[in-house]
């Protein structure tokens, strides 16, 4: 592939992931960005590494071959350059497990049943006795009526990783062009040769779209629109603490607020501990489209959703809130291949909040793809032409209470 | 000891000043009502109470509630602006580093002491 | 006669505590916030009730005043005062939808105290009037116990009675020096030497020609004079061009090293002297405390220069404003902001002392109350013309004042690789540099995330400036244009504007029923 020209459109961990591979397999790779690298979803979410929240299936399979990949990427980033080493020790990688509560007997029953069909995929599930967790999370609510501990997820500090991978990618001969905004395509013979940015044209074989929640607008700047929305989410950030959660610790709903498709307010607890002593608690989904207000009344739902699982946290003062867009697509499923509409356009997006973590193994998958070789993980069901990502229903705005 | 409360006889506001006593770390110190817990510590001759992630030592540094640098936990409540808080009789002050964990005293009992 | 208009004023100090009186005579509903027990901000901080003094004007300038002034608002029926009580979020309206934010408020407790109710205001109008504190540069050694700003050293001794040390440098520049160095004499420190960094021509061409002429017309000269006579009689020599530039000591300060500054500030090598000292007292200037503006989408922009009509005349974008250290809010001649129904005052809209804070909050107050609309009976006109002259007059000494005390551009050579720069996180100046020298790590979020400055307790309120021009310097050229949705980064971007404990955002929050309605007393504990 040698003198194959790509470029990769967003600088964020996809982005990063994607040139990486590329560059690394030798593609001349250039990515562009509007604003800077890593600056908007990347730098906007928590860093899950996870296989918990996800069922036997496609995403999975992903999230499984991203996590084996992390920590030798890391690794090679880490060898490859003094820079390298640097952000790979800003991304924090900490393989801390996740646990999983829940607080209802219901929700007892269908965890089981989850971590059961997960055990069956290949996921490393089990079950904890109120005492296991006692000891594994001394904070946690004794309110609990079953708990599951994920020895496979994991947790890096998302700047830090897309730096790495970034950073990485440069040294791999890749270059980066920043403040540049794509305008329009130059397609020559239907294939699409081309794009007209704020600085000029660019012109290379193929294009990878991976501008995340972005990505269905700029798609529709290039004729090839695809169903890619924001959907909000927002994180409370807690003074630094002594060490009291040592998981990343979320209540079982999380698993259905993932899945769900609701357009109003979701939130459940993810809580987990940063190096620095820092809480950070989550989540929200909100699909409010690019609305970024601060809403109070979210946050505190996200408060209170954590106070059930971690009580003593009640006079942790929160010192930050801030919140960013996952790029969301109907069907909660990545959109990873060529644009079989305009041949040139290949997408690597709509990863929602799982991007952080799929980021690797996304741009390992678009490697092969891109080289016609045989992908590592099943990609059909992330292909292009399917129902969700070429006539996503339309939706409303959630409208303020 | 080079912190100090301007002495009752030679201070131009003329004040007067009740006593009280709070415990910083199990130790009585003494104070005047009114005084922030800041000004009690530095007049009562410290000048360091918090320790940054390095472990050096940290005061008071903006004396406004900005800086955050002289953060105590008061009768449990953790991160307390030492600036801001007035002293009341009886506070417990417990002092804290970033660079060593503070100890916990059990799970349900908050991540300060007592509750 | 249409429902009087409710008016909420963020902040009691001089600015907003002239709202306040502004307002009500014009009719209005007001509600004034504060987060200390008693109105008068960081200028008449006095000492407590419970210190009974009786002297309480005592290194108070213009203290019958504002003692008058303060009576009549607290007492005025249609007054609401909620003391210790913090803004800890603003709620902008809907798209679409226009006016000030709703105000979410942590009422009735001791400074961050734990369980404190949770309140939301609906206004008609917003006045904010936050004011600012001090900005101090880093410096080797700046993060030793004993260091603190001048703006420490002043609180403690005028609103406590502490002096911070037996042996004080003051240092660094503005007028801000010679009342703390008053004060801290008052309180029987020894003050080894004032120094204003500056050096003795930069001042005097920044004044201009007869100086003290423009500070007497913004109230100065008096306050002024009485300072340096002060320094005059315990002999405290006042020095220009000299800075401390490294402050040493095992556990504390000990002693600092001065060196003779350039004009702008570099180091004049062979003039460095060691003081020993058991406090310094450091002020750069001072940094308007914006996060509430920004929260409320208040646009940004340089100081306006007096007579231009609509203030902020380089502005430097909406809501989105690169956040440069010398950025204000922009205001127009009523006070208003870029926002329907916001208003700002005081040293938020560019740092200009005391007279011209209660000017301008005397328009904004009148602007809130009366939506902006012009009065019709020919005294109260009179009088607004008479307090936009004299905000005029003190924005005149503003403008000199900035460019006799400017900040140097040749600090950053004060500093070592493993110079503190972010206090909180300890992020030395060596890993800043090298994360704005990379290309991958350099946006604003990226770096901040990757060094950790500014992501500590103080949510970069200290260091958030240093870090955005140093960014600007070396790594100038970086893109950092937001996405759509996100705001743009900037160092006094906070959301949540004062920390709230977990427990208390869960719980629910109840509406203030309005202005002149008490809320409930409720115990804080």
């Amino acid at each position: 592939m040698n003198g194959t020209r790509a470029v990769v459109l967003g600088a964020g961990i996809i982005g990063a992931a994607c040139a990486r591979e590329l560059a690394l397999a030798g593609l001349a790779v250039t990515v562009v960005d509007r604003g800077g690298p890593a600056a908007a979803t990347t730098s906007h979410g928590e860093g899950n590494v996870l296989v918990s929240d996800k069922g036997p299936g496609p995403e999975l399979a992903l999230a499984q071959l991203s996590r084996e990949l992390w920590p030798t990427v890391l690794a090679q980033v880490a060898e490859r350059s003094a820079e390298g080493r640097r952000a790979v020790q800003a991304a924090e990688w900490d393989p801390k497990g996740g646990i999983v509560i829940a607080t209802t007997g219901a929700g007892a029953h269908s965890l089981a049943r989850f971590a059961d069909s997960q055990r069956s995929a290949g996921v490393r599930a089990e079950p904890l006795a109120p005492e296991a967790l006692r000891e594994a999370e001394p904070y946690v609510t004794r309110e609990h009526t079953a708990a599951v501990h994920y020895g496979e997820d994991a947790q890096v500090q998302p700047a830090g990783a897309a730096t790495a991978l970034l950073t990485d990618a440069l040294a791999a001969g890749a270059t980066l062009r920043g403040g540049e905004e794509v305008c329009s395509a130059v397609v020559r013979g239907g294939r699409l040769t081309g794009v007209r940015t704020t600085r000029g044209l660019l012109e290379a074989d193929l294009f990878v779209n991976a501008a995340g929640p972005w990505s269905g607008a700029l798609a529709a700047r290039l004729g090839a629109p695809v169903g890619v929305e924001p959907r909000r989410g927002d994180v409370l950030v807690t003074t630094p603490q002594p060490p009291t959660v040592f998981h990343k610790v979320y209540d079982a709903d999380y698993v259905g607020a993932v899945g769900s498709s609701e357009e109003e307010s979701q939130t459940s607890a993810v809580v987990e501990s940063t190096r620095a002593g820092s809480v950070l608690i989550g989540s929200s989904r909100r699909r409010v489209g690019f609305d970024d207000r601060l809403r109070p009344e979210v946050l505190s739902a996200v408060a209170a959703k954590a106070l059930r699982l971690f009580p003593s946290l009640a006079r942790v003062p929160v010192m930050r809130a801030y919140g960013g867009f996952r790029p969301y697509v109907a069907d909660h499923l990545p959109v990873i291949g060529a644009d079989p509409r305009l041949p040139g356009l290949w997408h690597a997006s709509g990863h929602e909040g799982a991007g952080i973590g799929l980021s690797v193994g996304t741009g390992r998958l678009l490697l092969h793809l891109v080289l016609g070789q045989p992908p590592p993980v099943d990609a059909a069901a992330f292909r292009v032409d399917r129902p969700a990502v070429l006539r996503p229903r339309p939706y409303q705005q959630e409208e303020a209470p | 000891m080079s912190s100090r409360l301007v002495p009752t006889e030679r201070d131009a506001t003329g004040r007067g000043g009740r006593p009280l006593r709070i415990t910083v770390d199990g130790v009585p110190a003494d104070g005047i009502a009114g005084q922030t817990l800041a000004g009690l510590l530095l007049a009562s001759g410290r000048s360091s109470w918090r320790q940054a992630p390095s472990g050096a030592p940290r005061g008071v540094f903006c004396g406004i509630g900005v800086c955050f640098d002289c953060l105590v936990t008061v009768n449990g409540e953790p991160d307390v602006r030492a600036c801001r808080r007035r002293a009341v009789d009886g506070d417990e002050v417990t002092t804290g580093s970033r660079a060593v964990p503070r100890p916990t005293d059990g799970p349900e009992s908050g991540t300060g002491e007592g509750q | 006669m249409p429902a009087a208009r409710r008016v909420a004023v963020v902040g009691a100090g001089p600015a907003g505590l002239s709202a306040a009186q502004a307002a009500l005579a014009a009719g209005a509903r007001v509600t004034v916030i504060d987060a200390a027990e008693e109105p008068g901000g960081q200028y008449h901080r006095t000492v407590p009730a419970a210190y009974a003094p009786r002297r309480p004007g005592h290194l108070q300038h213009g203290w019958r005043a504002f003692e008058h002034r303060r009576r009549r608002v607290l007492a005025h029926p249609r007054c609401t005062w909620l003391p210790q009580t913090s803004v800890w979020a603003l709620e902008r309206p809907r798209p679409g939808q226009e006016g000030p934010p709703r105000l979410h408020l942590l009422c009735s407790g001791p400074a961050d105290g734990a369980g404190r109710p949770r309140r939301t205001l609906d206004v008609d109008a917003l006045v904010l009037a936050v004011g600012a504190h001090d900005r101090v540069l880093p410096f080797p050694g700046w993060e030793l116990p004993g260091v603190c700003t001048a703006g420490a050293a002043q609180a403690l001794a005028k609103g406590e009675r502490v002096a911070v040390g037996q042996r004080v440098v003051v240092a660094g520049s503005g007028p801000f020096l010679l009342p703390v160095a008053a004060s801290l004499l008052d309180a029987g420190s020894q003050v080894r030497e004032v120094l204003e960094a500056n050096t003795a021509a930069t001042t005097a061409r920044g004044w201009g020609r007869r100086p003290w002429e423009l500070a007497a017309q913004a109230g100065k000269a008096a306050e002024l004079a009485a300072h340096a006579a002060a320094l005059a009689r315990h002999r405290v020599p006042y020095r220009t061009g000299r800075a401390v530039v490294e402050a040493r000591g095992d556990g504390r300060v000990e002693e600092v090293v001065t060196a003779r500054l350039r004009a702008d500030w570099s180091v004049l090598e062979g003039t460095r002297r060691t003081v020993a000292v058991d406090a310094v007292c450091v002020s750069h200037g001072f940094s308007p405390q914006l996060e509430l503006p920004l929260a409320a989408g208040c646009a940004l922009g340089e100081r306006a220069e007096p007579g231009s009509d609509t203030a902020g005349t380089r502005a430097s974008g909406p809501s989105g404003s690169r956040g440069a250290p010398d950025a204000f809010v922009r205001v127009d001649e009523r006070q208003r902001t870029s926002v329907p129904g916001v208003f700002a005052a005081g040293e938020i809209t560019g740092i200009a002392g005391a007279a011209a804070a209660r000017a301008e909050g005397a328009v904004a107050g009148w602007s809130a109350a009366t939506g902006g609309s012009a009065p019709r009976d020919p005294g109260t006109r009179r009088a607004l013309r008479a307090l936009r002259r004299s905000r005029d007059q003190g924005r005149a000494f503003a403008g000199r004042l900035a460019r006799a005390h400017p900040i140097g551009a040749a600090w950053p050579g004060w500093l070592r690789p493993q110079t503190v720069v972010c206090r909180c996180e300890e992020t030395d100046y060596g890993s800043l540099c090298a994360a704005f020298a990379t290309e991958a790590g350099a946006a604003p979020r990226v770096a901040k995330l990757n060094t950790r400055a500014g992501l500590g307790p103080c949510q970069g309120r200290i260091c958030g400036p240093t870090v955005a021009e140093l960014r600007r310097r070396l790594a100038g050229d970086a893109p950092d244009r937001p996405a759509e949705g996100l705001p743009a980064a900037d160092p006094h971007r906070r959301p949540l504007a004062q920390p709230i404990r977990l427990g208390e955002l869960a719980a629910p929050s109840a509406p203030l029923t309005g202005p002149g309605h008490r809320p409930e007393e409720e115990s804080s504990s």
